[in-house]
């Protein structure tokens, strides 16, 4: 099993576990998808990373805090990303399906923090769609006792609205302010509308995992 | 059910709620007030962000006395409500749900007030059945007050408006609201009242406010901020206006004010269903029915006794 940490975000107990303890070498993040958590051990992927790797369980997710009564937005979990950094440093961001999403918000918000991001398929990739859907409110089922992953952040982040253009913005700050050439590489098959704007952008490349990794881990090096 | 002390300041035409109780959201406490006769038909009134319940002590009798049962609650973070560990629209708008659930199975008529009218105008078209007329006092956000610059301007704006949201969440586990005296309580407000008396500002200090060792403090939640960003857009409320489900009175007044949504009532006015009724007040900014309590209070009594469109 690998070591955890937990750090303070506002009254939530984010873990952030420790997949690989080198001291040298670049660190990697990794983001899990809606409703699942961090990997317990490393997956064999990652195995040539040149530096610490970390994993992330969100807000309401893994052995992280669960809230009462929800409140979940994509902007609170691009903090809890920041609360991440500022314990490790500056990183490389994989991010699996909602994990991806927020690794591209956190690029523009943090450029200076974020050493490349890799967008991968998996759970809450497309979100709630452009945003002019009908009105809706979720209301999860809280008549059993609620466990991680909060049933609150199932309903709340799996129909949170992502206009491409919003997205586009947070790419564009990537570009602008980041070190790298090449800041966001999109590794997914899926697309939605928010994607395809991201892959559109300048400073991003569709490419494998392998191909990504080895391209940051080099230029971070 | 529990009874409310009379502030030791008082406000002419301020009255305190009659009765006091809370409501459970998600194991979230919401405190609930009301006015009035217990047995009249409700009516259910909706704050601004940064308000609380009470700023309705002198619109909400006035209501009551027109013969409703008036029910309001500090949303979750504000006044005596329980602070949240996360806050988002949906959420209040559960909360929201909560607290109509403990008053009716409705329908029932609904005043929103900024913020509260937004909650509305929004949870009124997911769940039309539940509500029956519906009153906004500079409730329907038009669209922010952005000033007209450039798209690469405006890129670097939301940067540094990311970047202040994500450091004041760095910090938001020891954040505290600063203590002092009602009079400087009532100053530090003024800025975001600025067409509001000391008066009042001082008067809603003894409700909004709590007396610790070391002086006052607002209640509401420390790590709340104005701001903050996300994908929302105002015109995903105005473009369906024009099919909105119910009689809808929409308040407005002229004067532009730091809490308001910058509408230009004349260029709403286009996207207004044919039933709306819309009043522009002279001369009044965005807290209308505390600035002219008494007309506004006229102008939805009117509204809420009117048969349906």
């Amino acid at each position: 099993m690998n070591d955890i940490q937990f750090l303070t975000h506002g009254r939530i107990q984010l873990a952030l576990h420790i997949l690989c303890e080198n001291s040298e070498g670049p660190a990697l993040l990794l983001l899990h998808g809606l409703g699942e958590n961090s990997p317990a051990r490393l997956p064999d992927e990652y195995k040539n990373w040149p530096g610490p790797i970390y994993a992330l369980d969100f807000t309401g997710h893994g052995q992280s805090t669960v809230p009462r009564a929800g409140g979940y937005t994509c902007e609170i979990l691009i903090a809890d990303v920041d609360v991440a950094l500022a314990s490790i440093g500056p990183a490389t961001i994989v991010g699996r399906g909602l994990g991806g999403y927020i690794a591209v918000l956190i690029a523009g918000c943090r450029p200076e923090l974020v050493k490349g991001v890799v967008i991968r398929d998996g759970t809450g990739l497309a979100g709630g769609g452009l945003g002019a859907n009908s009105p809706y409110i979720g209301m999860p089922d809280v008549s059993q006792l609620i466990t991680p992953p909060d049933p609150f952040a199932i309903v709340e982040l799996a129909t949170d609205v992502r206009p491409p253009d919003y997205v586009a913005e947070f790419v564009r700050l990537a570009g602008e302010f980041s070190e790298l050439s090449r800041p966001i590489s999109v590794a997914a098959c899926e697309r939605a509308p928010w994607l395809d704007a991201v892959v559109a952008e300048m400073g991003v490349e569709v490419s494998s995992l392998s191909e990504a990794l080895k391209c940051y881990a080099e230029q971070s090096a | 059910m529990s009874k409310i002390n009379q502030a030791p300041v008082l406000f002419p035409g301020a009255r305190v709620p009659d009765r006091q109780r809370t409501v459970d959201s998600s194991g979230l406490r919401l405190a609930v007030y009301e006015w009035g006769d217990a047995s009249a038909p409700p009516v259910l009134l909706a704050h601004g962000g940064f308000d609380f319940a009470r700023t309705f002590d002198v619109f909400a009798p006035l209501l009551a006395d027109g013969g409703y049962r008036v029910v309001s609650w500090d949303h979750r973070g504000h006044g005596n409500s329980e602070h949240a560990d996360l806050y988002s629209w949906e959420a209040d708008e559960r909360d929201l749900l909560a607290v109509a659930n403990s008053v009716s199975p409705g329908p029932f008529p609904v005043v929103g007030h900024s913020k509260g009218g937004g909650l509305f105008a929004h949870i009124i078209q997911a769940l039309p059945h539940r509500f029956s007329r519906f009153a906004s006092i500079d409730g329907l956000p038009f669209r922010q007050n952005l000033p007209d610059v450039a798209n690469k301007e405006r890129t670097i704006k939301l940067k540094d408006k990311a970047a202040k949201f994500l450091d004041d969440r760095r910090r938001s586990h020891d954040m505290t609201r600063r203590p002092g005296t009602v009079a400087e309580l009532a100053t530090r407000r003024a800025p975001m009242n600025p067409r509001l008396t000391d008066e009042w500002l001082q008067y809603i200090v003894y409700s909004g406010g709590y007396e610790a060792e070391d002086g006052w403090r607002w209640k509401i939640d420390p790590s709340l901020r104005m701001g903050g960003f996300g994908p929302w857009r105002s015109r995903w409320v105005t473009d369906r206006l024009p099919g909105f489900p119910i009689p809808l009175l929409a308040l407005f007044g002229t004067e532009s004010e730091p809490m308001g949504w910058g509408v230009d009532p004349e260029a709403i006015k286009k996207y207004m269903p044919s039933h709306a009724q819309v009043e522009i007040l002279e001369g009044v900014g965005h807290f209308l029915h505390i600035e002219k309590p008494t007309l506004t209070a006229e102008l939805v009594l009117n509204f809420l006794g009117r048969e349906g469109a």
